[in-house]
């Protein structure tokens, strides 16, 4: 058939069919690519430790990973159920996260509205942003103890600087016109920073929501390390110290998995914090 | 009487980006009368927004004085709505609660902001638009809500930034005469801001021509076109043709002017 019959063809909900098909061989694509992705990887670790190409006593290999966490599932791990642990992180983790945020957003807000404010501190706060912060873990250890204090607190100071420095910029970065605007209908100081200043720097912030979770994460490990009796950090470490490589591996398959949810569950919040936005086409999301 | 707006001797200097200082106001003079609709033309950059920015209370002039309704203006004054240039609706606030927003900030109760925000969006022409977002609306119903959103504080004083000039020549002439119903049915004065001279006379009973910056008033004309108007229409009565030459004679010298420097700094 002629190129042009053919086009004649394509007409009409024919063309609304057409396009779901190809939505859907697309995400096949897709979801076969991931697996594909998964599989030369592992594969090819799993045939290179088996080939004695890859040292298995230090870079372990898939199947002992796997058998690592089937036992930990079953049978519990050194420290206890793994459920237990994964939630002892988890605790520390969005604890650290809220407190973190819910100062980063105070301190950016106050900060970002006051300039005399901001110009006095504004030194203070680049000078500890440049200190290496996971250090502050081994202060927190010392000082809070080996509870989960001082793994909230290091969680949250690792967050805090990310939030804050997020929701400085989005309330500097307010249109002038839209603060205008509500200042001629009527808007007082309180109005303009809860229904203009906040939902504008709201982008801004929960886009740092996204990469902050994920230290706070790093933070709860860390803290972990430095000192725990429980919880993935302890775990990692206590294989470590067993020269359990797979072990080790095995923790970080379970901060991985806990660190995809956590996106996911991000996501949503995002979409329904900021629906006024237009939908972001799904395909610039990773 | 006293006028609604009257501006004595008000220059502006804005500390230029460079750290020199920018007249772009000098020695304004200017008067408009309760119920007036007044049109402010000039080439651009020649300050008829910070004009309306004066007027607002929105910024202070260095020199002379502002006074709406004999008061003198400091800070934002009282009665005055504002459409500004570009668009200033709230985007994270639906079309309902961003016409509810100027009632709700003078201490109206949530409910009645509402109902009074439902019948303006009524109005204007929005009606089942009502929990829409900004993004989901064309810039000509955008501008319907900011039109709202000003008059449902019924401003004595309703100022007005080149709003139409976003939008095509249909839509535009469709927004003007609902502009002219709206505001007959109110005593609001108007000062309506545009760089093009048709939609200034169609509108407008005073044009006011604003030189090339430093801005002042060049000449005042009076456009006795009889009201209602039909903007669609107007252009085509002789009359309408006599004034538009008239003021274009006057507009066309620092249109050029305005022109002739923008050459010479783009050079
Ligand atoms: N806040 C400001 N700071 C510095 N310069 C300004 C500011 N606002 C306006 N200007 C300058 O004043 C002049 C007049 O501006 P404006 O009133 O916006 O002109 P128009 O609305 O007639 O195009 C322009 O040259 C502009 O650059
Ligand atoms: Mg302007």
């Amino acid at each position: 058939m002629s190129a042009l019959g053919e086009q004649a063809v394509r007409t009409g909900p024919d063309l609304a069919g057409r396009r779901r098909r190809e939505a859907r061989r697309r995400q096949l694509n897709v979801i076969g690519g991931r697996v594909l992705v998964a599989v030369v990887i592992l594969g090819g670790w799993e045939l290179g430790a088996r080939a004695t190409v890859i040292d298995r006593f230090f870079w372990s290999q898939p199947s002992d990973i796997a058998a690592t966490l089937w036992r930990w599932f079953t049978e519990g791990t050194d420290l206890g159920p793994l459920w237990l642990q994964v939630l002892v992180t988890m605790e520390e983790t969005v604890g650290g996260f809220v407190v973190g945020s819910v100062f980063g957003v105070i301190f950016g807000v106050v900060l970002g509205r006051n300039r005399l404010l901001s110009d006095v501190l504004g030194p203070y706060i680049k000078g500890a942003n440049a200190i290496p912060r996971v250090v502050v873990g081994a202060l927190f250890a010392v000082s809070l103890g080996l509870d989960i204090k001082a793994k909230i607190a290091t969680a949250a100071v690792l967050v805090f600087f990310v939030v804050f420095f997020n929701a400085f910029q989005g309330v500097r970065e307010v249109d002038r016109n839209l603060i205008a605007n509500a200042r001629i209908l009527g808007a007082d100081d309180r109005r303009l920073t809860t229904e203009i200043i906040i939902p504008s720097a709201l982008s801004w912030i929960v886009a740092s929501l996204h990469t902050s979770f994920g230290l706070a994460l790093v933070g709860a490990v860390v803290g972990e390390l430095f000192g725990a009796t429980e919880g993935i950090g302890e775990l990692i470490y206590l294989s470590k110290n067993l020269f359990d490589t797979a072990g080790v591996f095995a923790g970080m398959a379970l901060l991985a998995a806990t660190a995809l949810v956590a996106e996911a569950l991000i996501t949503a919040l995002e979409d329904r914090l900021i629906r006024w936005r237009p939908p972001v086409a799904t395909e610039t999301r990773i | 009487m006293t006028p609604a707006i009257e501006l004595r001797g008000v220059t502006k200097r804005f500390l230029a980006p460079s750290g020199g200082i920018y007249t772009a106001l000098r020695d304004l003079n200017f008067e408009v009368e309760p119920g007036e609709f007044c049109a402010v033309v000039g080439p651009t950059g020649c300050g008829k927004s910070t004009t309306l920015a004066l007027i607002s209370g929105l910024e202070p002039p260095s020199e002379g004085e502002v006074e709406v309704f004999g008061q003198s203006v400091g800070g934002i004054a009282e009665g005055i709505g504002y459409v500004f240039q570009s668009d200033a609706v709230f985007p994270w606030k639906t079309v309902l609660e961003n016409v509810a927003a100027g009632p709700r900030y003078r201490g109206v109760s949530n409910r009645d902001a509402r109902e009074r925000a439902r019948d303006w969006i009524t109005r204007v022409g929005l009606a089942g638009f009502e929990d829409r977002y900004p993004y989901q609306l064309s810039g000509g119903m955008r501008k319907r809500v900011a039109l709202a959103q000003s008059l449902i504080n019924g401003p004595r004083i309703l100022l007005m930034d080149e709003p139409f000039s976003a939008l095509d020549v249909q839509t535009r002439t469709l927004m003007e005469n609902e502009l002219l119903n709206l505001w007959s049915a109110t005593s609001a004065s108007v000062v309506f801001v545009t760089h093009d001279l048709e939609e200034a006379i169609s509108l407008s009973d005073r044009v006011f021509v604003i030189t090339a910056g430093p801005g002042t008033v060049k000449s005042t004309y009076k456009v006795d076109l009889p009201r209602p108007r039909n903007v669609a229409e107007i252009r085509f009565q002789p009359r309408f043709v006599e004034i538009y030459e008239e003021i274009w004679k006057d507009l066309r010298d620092e249109v050029l002017v305005s022109y002739e420097r923008q050459k010479r700094g783009a050079a």
